[in-house]
């Protein structure tokens, strides 16, 4: 059975129709890559996978269950993490307090629990601590844990993006274009602590639009263009698609 | 002789006997306080901090809702005034009910903080202007209902408001009138203090503790960014009308005990100047940091009081008549005053350590 699977997804801004009629099934410990050129409604898509655009029509099933039009926090409970195209930090809090904001949902301490500090709370809180730093480490920022989020390099910022996001334990991590503007060595390096992740049993959806990193990485890949789903398969294969060409490249002349 | 202050500081901060010794210099100094203002310079001062410590109690329930989870409210005071007059209607001849005190500040708090959420709850889509518009609004419409609820059926006695209000009597003893204990003398402004202080402390120890905790962090990953943080599984809903409420609570609180100080309760005392002058306060001292706040809110509710008792007499002394009467020229100093510390110290007088940096710095370097 696949993880995700979106069923006739249409979305309209005004009079232009982001997404017309598109269908796709993520399965479970794959990389799937969604690629397409600029403005062919990719993170369009992916907001409506996570809950911040409703569709006007058609369907999301996560695990089994549908999460069509379900707000962002109840869709990142039920599994689904994301990161941004413009990273979105909490700009003001340190690296380590970001990732601890990404187990608020796992954990439960409310007002009271706060204001007493209960044994319940504290270990609570300690367990959220320590599995930030683990995360850090994980992605390889810890020696900035206690620097401003905002004061990161850029890439490290992406990783802390993506910490934030596996603090949520979830089971579909949806990175929109983490890559952008990185230069090779951090891609490379960024290339395998996604090859990581997939192999710690995360599957992955990434919009990207470095090439050479998508048909590298993805298991399968769907090619988005005007809205509408125009190739989809294994990245050899998508790639010698004349339609994919043709949206890349122009059609031939006649 | 700077250097032994320096080595005296440290011994209090770091030594464990030293930490005890200064809280206990510190209890003692906030123990005798009154005495010494009312034999230095009269009763009136003793009121004045009194009042400083309402104050206070509410520019750190404001800086829960502005500080921490970021969204401006401008109309605060409503939350004050429903406390105040939820102790006023049910401790005073008005409706002949005499409730205690110790019923009426829960009573205050829970009310406050059912209007925090109502009045919260359609605003939750708002942000920035619009929201202190509407907050603005919903504090006018608090204090108005107060102003004309005395027709047709009299609840709160119009803008004439509630007299003859009980004071707050622990024990048997009341703080109304001087209470000898121990063969000292206590005014009731004196046993005011005390319990202010000590409700005051508590607040602090509140905000402090929520500050640092799961909900702190969601409060704070909201005011960062609200989309991210929902994108994060933080229920944005409710973790904001958890802040009204919080909020809420605490100017409940210092409603009811405003009542009981007072004796007397209208609405002109809950007017908008009100809700801006707190919000002063939160920004002036140091928006999201619980001691800030603290300094803010007694700095500002005792320097125009203090403005008030010496400028007259100084004018008349230097240049032999009064040229600027006092309260005009407290709105001056007070509007100067806060250009200064925007201009000066853009993130308050005592920002946390973190507002400092994010107001402050360009680039610091990554490890600690």
């Amino acid at each position: 059975m696949s993880l995700l699977e979106a069923r006739n997804i249409r979305k309209s801004f005004g009079g232009l129709q982001a997404l017309s009629e598109v269908s796709l099934a993520i399965d479970s410990g794959e990389i799937y890559g969604l690629i397409g050129p600029n403005g062919a409604g990719k993170t369009t898509l992916f907001n409506v996978f996570t809950g911040l655009y409703k569709p006007d029509a058609g369907s999301v099933l996560f695990n089994g269950a549908d999460v069509t039009g379900r707000k962002p926090n109840l869709i990142a409970a039920a599994g689904v993490a994301r990161t941004f195209q413009n990273i979105r930090l909490f700009a003001n809090m340190t690296a380590v307090e970001n990732v601890m904001v990404g187990r608020h949902l796992r954990a439960r301490a409310g007002a009271l629990g706060a204001i007493l500090r209960d044994r319940t709370t504290m270990l609570e809180e300690t367990a959220i601590r320590r599995r930030a730093h683990e995360l850090l480490e994980y992605v390889g920022v810890l020696r900035h844990a206690h620097a401003l989020a905002k004061n990161l390099a850029y890439g490290d910022q992406r990783r802390l993006e993506i910490a934030r996001a596996l603090a949520t334990d979830p089971k579909l991590l949806a990175l929109d274009e983490p890559a952008a503007g990185m230069n090779a060595t951090e891609t490379a390096s960024l290339r395998r602590l996604l090859e990581q992740i997939r192999s710690d049993k995360v599957t992955i959806l990434l919009i990207e639009h470095d090439v050479k990193l998508v048909m590298g990485l993805c298991n399968r890949v769907a090619v988005l263009d005007y809205g509408k789903k125009i190739a989809e398969g294994a990245p050899a294969l998508v790639q010698r698609d004349p339609a994919v060409i043709e949206a890349y490249l122009g059609g031939a002349l006649p | 002789m700077r250097a032994d202050w320096q080595r005296l500081l440290y011994w209090f901060r770091r030594d464990a006997r030293g930490r005890w010794i200064g809280l206990a210099l510190i209890v003692v100094a906030l123990a005798v306080l009154p005495f010494v203002l009312e034999a230095s310079v009269g009763r009136t001062w003793v009121r004045i901090i009194d009042l400083a410590l309402l104050y206070a109690m509410l520019a750190l329930g404001l800086n829960i809702v502005v500080g921490f989870a970021g969204l401006l409210d401008l109309g605060y005071i409503a939350f004050y005034a429903v406390g105040a007059y939820a102790y006023a209607l049910l401790a005073s001849p008005h409706f002949g009910v005499h409730l205690p005190w110790w019923v009426l500040l829960p009573v205050g708090a829970v009310l406050a903080a059912f209007f925090g959420v109502v009045l919260g709850a359609p605003t939750l889509r708002l942000r920035g202007d619009y929201l202190a518009i509407v907050t603005l609004g919903f504090g006018e419409i608090i204090r108005i209902f107060l102003n004309n609820l005395n027709a047709p059926i009299n609840i709160t006695n119009g803008p004439q408001g509630v007299n003859l209000i009980d004071t707050i009597a622990i024990d048997g003893v009341s703080f109304a009138k001087t209470n000898t204990l121990l063969g000292i003398p206590f005014p009731g402004t004196h046993l005011h203090y005390y319990l202010f202080l000590l409700i005051a402390v508590l607040v602090m120890f509140v905000c402090m503790r929520l500050e640092d905790s799961r909900i702190g962090r969601a409060w704070v990953a909201i005011r960062e960014d609200e989309i991210a943080a929902q994108a994060m599984g933080i229920n944005t809903r409710n973790i904001k009308l958890l802040a009204f409420a919080m909020g809420a609570t605490f100017g409940g609180v210092a409603g009811g005990l405003f009542s009981s100080l007072q004796g007397f309760v209208s609405p002109e005392s809950f007017a908008v100047w009100e809700s801006i002058t707190v919000l002063c306060m939160v920004v002036l001292g140091g928006m999201g940091h619980v001691a800030g706040v603290v300094l803010g809110a007694l700095l500002l509710a005792t320097l125009p009081e203090l403005l008030r008792h010496t400028a007259a007499p100084l004018q008349q002394q230097l240049l032999g008549k009064v040229i600027l009467d006092p309260e005009s020229l407290r709105m001056l100093l007070f509007g100067l005053a806060l250009i200064l510390v925007m201009l000066l110290r853009p993130a308050g007088l005592w920002p946390s350590p973190t507002r400092r940096r994010e107001l402050t710095s360009t680039r610091v370097s990554g490890t600690v």
